[in-house]
């Protein structure tokens, strides 16, 4: 019998994804004005890629997040 | 990762003393750090969950129809699909999505419309499970042993080609690399059964998708879009076609891939494909453990739609490898120092375009995509072993908890005998094409044998076992005799500039018409089951539950049907 109930799989995701997304955000702005030797690095993804992967992990996370009974 | 319908990967031997592709920044390895620690948390924590056999080996039967239905997506979704696809459609050109279209999305609906029912409401744990049911145990046995151990060399070969990709794209130590990620997925396999491998699919998903979709994105904004790639494709391999789906398939000398579209449709869309994804257990194992029987039909519907997609992130990078990569690729063999072969494409076009972070998470997809092929591979081997051959052959009698320990010990015992295929493969470069070969001996003809014997009660056991049994032998009779005699490749794939994947196609034809002719036949001569013995197991002596979902929007069939008109439309567009 089963006392606890299992936590969506959405919600690790949403950790997941936001964790990546904040250290990517970061990175990217640290970056901006030494961007790397990459091709089309002047787009700066890592901010833009970093931000929307935090949006979506925080939405996950709050949408999905343990809850009291 | 299992698949038949992935090309050969060509790991090879690692290029010692060559430079490797990319270096990793201290923020790149602690994204890698947190994957690692983090799947292994999840592991420890679901395993308070894994307490019974049905939890262990199928997750509880309680995934909804997302999570089994990405889960099974996924579990074919490993980097050697990724890497060894996105290799192919270097080589072969847009000709590869034909394995996420034609060779994917009728398999699916097919699977979810028409065959799930019957592996759910006969309550089956297993593809085998469902043959023991309605042939007995001799089929059983043989798809059963055969696909245990088939599996668990698949697991060994991709270990080994993560290895070696790490060892080329980064330059890590191949021992380090087969050591760290078997014990961890050894671990979290161990510890949480399904559910560790269908929650690990399901991370593995979003970290594909997101560890690889800005490769098309700045790809295409280099090149100015899709015809400014056709342009660049045409500039940098004149005389070419790398870019249409169906119009050079009508002789096999016309295009890349010495394919005919007979080979598509017949020997790929209508045989192989078919066989992989309704009674492959490595995927099906993911949709059998969906909470009730309307989320196990959508379910791979739901797949099918994201199968669509997965061209975006694979075939797609590498047309743009063929157009922006300054050096030209080559295949593996005969490769010279310096040179970079067909596999590396994604790799480095992850490099050309992603700076540290972005790195990061590129190569944590690709680990999680191997990971997760591994954990799949052996969370299944281990369902078959204890359930399909341990409990009918070995201990009929025991309680619940001792079969979940066999399954823990044969997770941990499956991965020493990966780890061992890993090293044979180390020595043995051809054993993946091996490999890769047996696997498709046994998927084929078995597609056969599962539908003649839901669709038709005449079918009996004798029937099933002798057509899988002559359906598995003409293709290994037909792969021996090409190996011994290349010129009976124009034999079998029809014509003498057919290369090697027509002759997989068209071996997978002729032995599933084969298996199906001699399981009729045999059929035909023997007693088959009663009535009541066939109860749940066949067409029309199925009690179909009713289900609570009259509106249109909540029936599978429409799903189905959307997904084939859009797969229609994706064929019109790249005609």
């Amino acid at each position: 019998m089963k006392h606890e109930k299992l936590l969506p799989v959405w919600f690790f995701v949403g950790l997941l994804l936001g964790v990546y997304g904040i250290l990517i955000f970061v990175s990217g702005l640290a970056e901006w004005s030494s961007p790397p030797n990459t091709v089309l690095a002047e787009l700066h993804a890592p901010v833009w890629w970093g931000a929307l992967l935090t949006v979506i992990g925080v939405i996950y996370t709050v949408a999905f997040r343990p809850r009291g009974r | 990762m299992g698949t038949p319908l992935c090309v050969p990967f060509e790991g090879g031997r690692p290029r010692m003393n060559s430079g490797h592709i990319a270096t990793l920044s201290t923020l790149d390895m602690a994204i890698i750090a947190i994957y690692f620690l983090g799947v292994l948390g999840i592991g420890f924590y679901l395993k308070r969950f894994a307490k019974t056999g049905e939890d262990f080996f199928l997750a509880g039967r309680e995934m909804t129809a997302w999570v089994a239905g990405l889960a099974f997506l996924s579990a074919n979704l490993g980097s050697l699909e990724l890497l060894g696809w996105a290799g192919s459609s270097y080589q072969y050109g847009i000709l590869a999505a034909h394995w996420y279209w034609i060779g994917a999305i009728p398999a699916m609906v097919l699977l979810g419309i028409v065959m799930m029912p019957f592996y759910y409401i006969s309550k089956t744990h297993s593809v085998p499970g469902y043959l023991q049911l309605r042939y007995g145990r001799a089929a059983s046995g043989l798809s059963a042993i055969s696909f245990a151990a088939m599996t668990v060399l698949m697991s060994g070969v991709n270990m080994y080609a993560m290895a070696v990709v790490m060892k080329v794209v980064l330059g890590w130590n191949i021992h380090f690399s087969i050591w760290v990620s078997s014990v961890t997925v050894g671990i979290y396999v161990a510890a949480g059964g399904l559910y560790s491998a269908i929650f690990n699919e399901v991370l593995q998903f979003f970290l594909i998708w997101f560890g690889a979709l800005l490769i098309p994105v700045f790809g295409l904004i280099e090149t100015g879009g899709w015809s400014g790639m056709v342009a660049r494709i045409q500039k940098n391999f004149p005389g070419q076609d790398y870019t249409h789906l169906w119009s050079t398939l009508g002789r096999f000398q016309d295009n890349p891939m010495g394919m005919h579209w007979t080979g598509i449709v017949f020997g790929l869309g209508a045989i192989l494909s078919m066989g992989y994804w309704t009674t492959d257990f490595l995927v099906v194992q993911r949709v059998l453990a969906a909470k009730d029987l309307r989320s196990a039909r959508i379910a791979p519907i739901i797949g099918s739609f994201f199968k669509m997609a997965v061209p975006l992130i694979v075939i797609l990078p590498g047309l743009l490898g063929l157009a922006v990569l300054p050096e030209h690729l080559f295949p593996e063999s005969g490769l010279q120092a310096g040179q970079h072969s067909y596999n590396e494409v994604l790799p480095l076009m992850l490099a050309r375009y992603f700076g540290p972070g972005l790195l990061g998470l590129g190569v944590t997809a690709l680990v999680a995509g191997f990971m997760a092929g591994m954990a799949g591979n052996v969370s299944a081997f281990a369902t078959v072993w204890t359930y399909d051959i341990y409990r009918p052959f070995l201990r009929k009698r025991a309680p619940d908890a001792h079969y979940v320990s066999m399954g823990r010990w044969c997770t941990m015992i499956g991965l020493v005998i990966s780890i061992g295929t890993a090293y044979l493969a180390m020595g043995f470069a051809s054993i993946m094409d091996y490999v890769q070969a047996l696997f498709s001996f046994f998927i084929a003809p078995l597609f056969g044998t599962v539908l003649l014997g839901m669709l038709w009660k005449r079918i009996t056991p004798a029937g099933g076992f002798w057509g899988l049994l002559a359906g598995t032998g003409s293709s290994v009779a037909m792969f021996i005799v090409v190996k011994i005699d290349p010129s009976m490749l124009s034999v079998i794939a029809l014509s003498p500039n057919a290369k090697a994947l027509a002759e997989d196609m068209y071996r997978a034809l002729w032995s599933s018409l084969f298996g199906i002719l001699v399981t009729i036949a045999v059929s035909m001569v023997t007693k088959p089951k009663t009535h009541a013995e066939l109860e749940g197991l066949v067409y029309d002596i199925v009690h179909w539950p009713r289900e609570r979902h009259p509106t249109l929007l909540g029936k599978p069939v429409f799903w189905g049907v959307v997904a084939l008109g859009m797969l229609v439309i994706l064929q019109w567009i790249f005609w």
